[in-house]
């Protein structure tokens, strides 16, 4: 597909979803964990949309909310056209059958009293795919063996429940269930995660032909990079609720822009011993911070090494108020002075000015006081970060 | 030479439960030396966390080991008077000597001998950093204990030395943070403070079964970053256990294949990576996306499932899901055939008067 000619079938805008999290009977401190935040992407017909970001990072929340199994706290959800976020639960109904979903856990995601022909035709039935042939029973019975085949399950197999199938299996039947009523879109959260290595390339081929054959368009989340690249021809990198960096497959592979899909990538231990990249690998000092009242600014800065800069004049006015990216001790006594990613109070200014350091090292202003926004660097190829440029000046040169 | 650390030889646990046997290991052997890190890579139900279990002397009720022997050379071990010892027909003065200074049978062991080991000589860590560390007990409390468990001393030469050890694994703030509780911890710190705790003796073998599934990619980068790091300044040996050739691939120096309770393949990390002679290696190697692979080319994925070990088929465990499956493969599991000094796998291919298939070499000298 060419970029010109493409359609687009689903457009997120500026898409939120927080949650309260304020807990308390008497003191009520409000907490708000924001899951999804403000973030926005395409994708077009007929193609394969990866997202990807550790857990926590809010790639799930996106998918479900994308389907309203939340309702969204803000932004548009443009599918075909229609604001899904703003129409109501009867409306939804008609694209609940274009957009369907395959579950992570193939053992939760089957209910385990129903038999293998109630799930696939439960869709079947709320949608009344076939009320007008003329004996729906028949047409509906005759779907479900066609649908047990394509997926490479038996006849036989219909009439059984969930808990005789193996892991395989049993997402073979979520995949038969979500292409029961013909959808456009299917939102596949970790389709594979739960599955041991050599069923997952089954189940990913699987999915590969029915894309060839029935022109579906996925939404693929999960959180193996390698599969993820293998699968996707576009792929969204998400940290914490916002999107870090959209590119193609290829390109975001061969030349990532932003420094968390750099450390991201270089983490993908290879099947190789020998491997290149071995050597070159970017190990990401820290924990991925909660998503719990995030700071402003950009939610990569307290572990991208792109967001300290040395200063040499420390003075307390110069240190105020701004984020320290050391750990800083007090060299006689060895205690903690402050703490990585800190901000500085007046008090602490006063400690570290005592100390005649000849250098510190804290964050950049703009990394740490604005949120920077997706923008687009090359042709399809967006990034959010405020020195995007300063930091590939290599790569963009060529 | 390197030391030998540990000898598993011909080791076969089951699990007795109200529908039958499950052979979960199935005849495993392999050694391991002073300083090397072996992968165990296999499939769920391949056998590869029992047979962890077993070298702990860990496996509870169902479970038992059937047979075989899990030697370890602990500090005990004085190489110099055991190969004096006839061990053939020893006298009473050898049988005494074997007892203090051989090897140890640690799956003949009871459970109070045991403890001698376990923490001390040996340590593990496990997948799941919260459920292996206690929540009503504070960090310093764990480490504290197993410290003075298995040495003499005192509260606060503990104290210190479980300080000493979380800054070893890089907790930012020990003095701080050893005061809190597992919860207050992230999964990345817990796996932190659990390689801590598991190393505060001094172990020589470390086993660690799926030490970073849990974890996320750029934390596993991290904990990966550690053990090879701990490894090199410790010299202890490491049994990782994991479902992740990448992982293998970054951390081992020999690698063993498992499949339906049995080995499939053994040797250094090169040899499984660029020389794997063994059908379901080849096959987990070629179902798993390359990073030099263009995107959407096709994967190829082993057919079929894994066997029931309930009722494992009577040949070799693979026969029905390989390609290159013949009609002995079906009846008689393979024996290991020597491929080169450090290389050995099971496949009737391997033998000298079996068709010649591309990929596969024929060993010499095999029968």
């Amino acid at each position: 597909m060419t970029i010109d000619n493409r359609k687009p079938l689903l457009e997120v805008r500026n898409l939120k979803k927080y949650f309260d999290k304020s807990r308390g009977l008497f003191i009520r401190t409000p907490k708000v964990l924001t899951a999804v935040d403000d973030i926005s992407f395409t994708i077009y017909q007929g193609e394969t949309f990866g997202l990807v970001g550790e857990s926590g990072c809010g790639k799930s929340t996106t998918g479900r909310t994308i389907v309203k199994l939340y309702e969204p706290t803000g932004g548009q959800i443009l599918f075909d056209g229609v604001d899904l976020a703003s129409i109501n639960h009867r409306d939804m109904l008609a694209y609940r059958r274009r957009i369907q979903m395959i579950f992570q856990d193939p053992y939760a995601s089957l209910n385990s009293r129903m038999t293998v022909t109630d799930i696939i035709g439960e869709g079947i039935d709320t949608h009344h795919i076939f009320k007008d042939s003329d004996d729906p029973r028949m047409a509906k019975q005759e779907r479900i063996y066609e649908l047990l085949e394509s997926v490479g399950l038996k006849k036989e197999h219909a009439s059984r429940y969930p808990h005789e199938f193996s892991g395989g299996q049993r997402q073979r039947i979520g995949i038969a269930r979500a292409l029961a009523v013909d959808p456009e879109l299917i939102i596949c959260d970790e389709p594979i995660s739960a599955l041991d290595v050599s069923i997952q390339a089954q189940v990913v081929n699987m999915l590969e032909d029915f894309q060839k054959t029935k022109g579906l368009t996925y939404l693929f989340i999960a959180h193996d990079l390698s599969m993820v690249k293998h699968i996707s021809d576009r792929i969204g990198v998400m940290y914490i609720g916002k999107m870090m960096e959209i590119a193609t497959s290829d390109d975001l592979y061969d030349k990532p822009l932003h420094p968390y899909t750099k450390s991201l990538l270089s983490s993908i231990p290879l099947p190789d011993p020998h491997s290149e990249q071995k050597g070159k690998r970017i190990i990401l000092e820290g924990d991925v911070p909660s998503p719990i009242n995030p700071k402003p600014g950009c939610r990569f800065a307290s572990r991208c090494r792109y967001s300290r800069e040395e200063v040499e004049i420390i003075t307390v006015n110069t240190l105020v108020g701004r984020v320290i990216r050391e750990t800083l001790l007090d060299p006689v006594t060895n205690e903690l002075i402050i703490k990585d990613n800190k901000v500085i109070t007046p008090e602490i200014a006063e400690v570290i000015v005592g100390l005649n350091l000849p250098k510190i090292s804290l964050g950049k202003q703009s990394c740490f006081t604005e949120t920077p926004e997706l923008k687009e660097i090359l042709t399809d190829h967006f990034v959010a970060c405020h020195f995007t440029e300063e930091i590939n000046a290599n790569l963009l040169k060529k | 030479m390197k030391k030998k650390i540990l000898e598993v030889k011909n080791l076969k646990t089951s699990f007795f439960t109200h529908l039958g046997e499950v052979q979960a290991v199935r005849g495993v052997s392999f050694e391991l030396n002073e300083g090397d890190i072996l992968g165990i890579v296999g499939e769920s139900g391949s056998g590869k966390s029992v047979t962890s279990l077993s070298i702990m002397n860990l496996i509870e009720h169902p479970g038992k080991i059937k047979e075989g022997e899990v030697l370890f050379y602990g500090k005990n071990y004085n190489e110099e008077i055991y190969s004096k010892i006839d061990l053939e027909n020893p006298s009473e003065e050898d049988l005494k000597n074997i007892k203090l200074y051989g090897p140890i049978d640690l799956s003949k062991l009871s459970n109070s001998e045991m403890t001698e080991y376990r923490g001390n000589e040996l340590a593990m860590i496990f997948q799941d950093p919260m459920t292996s560390l206690n929540p009503v007990y504070s960090i310093k409390n764990q480490m504290m204990e197993v410290i003075r468990r298995h040495t003499d001393m005192n509260k606060e030469e503990a104290l210190e030395r479980a300080k000493e050890l979380l800054s070893m694994v890089g907790i930012p703030d020990p003095k701080g943070q050893i005061n809190d509780y597992p919860h207050q911890f992230s999964g990345g710190m817990r796996q932190r403070a659990l390689i801590a705790t598991a190393i505060s003796c001094n172990p020589r073998l470390l086993i660690a079964d799926e030490p970073t599934t849990a974890l996320d990619v750029t934390i596993q980068a991290q904990i990966l970053e550690l053990l090879k790091d701990l490894q090199s300044k410790t010299e202890m040996s490491i049994i990782l256990i994991t479902h992740d050739l990448g992982v293998i691939a970054e951390v081992s120096t020999h690698v063993v294949v498992m499949y339906g309770g049995m080995m499939m393949e053994k040797g250094t990390v090169e040899d499984i990576f660029y020389n794997p002679q063994h059908p379901y290696t080849q096959g987990l190697y070629r179902s798993i996306p390359k990073s030099t692979a263009k995107t959407k080319e096709r994967l190829i994925p082993i057919e079929g499932s894994p066997p029931d070990l309930m009722a494992p088929p009577p040949g070799c465990p693979f026969s029905p899901r390989c390609p290159n499956a013949m009609k002995i493969c079906l009846e008689e599991a393979a024996p290991l055939f020597k491929i080169s000094d450090t290389h050995t796998s099971a496949c009737w291919l391997m033998a000298e008067d079996a068709p010649v298939v591309k990929g596969f070499k024929k060993t010499k000298g095999a029968k």
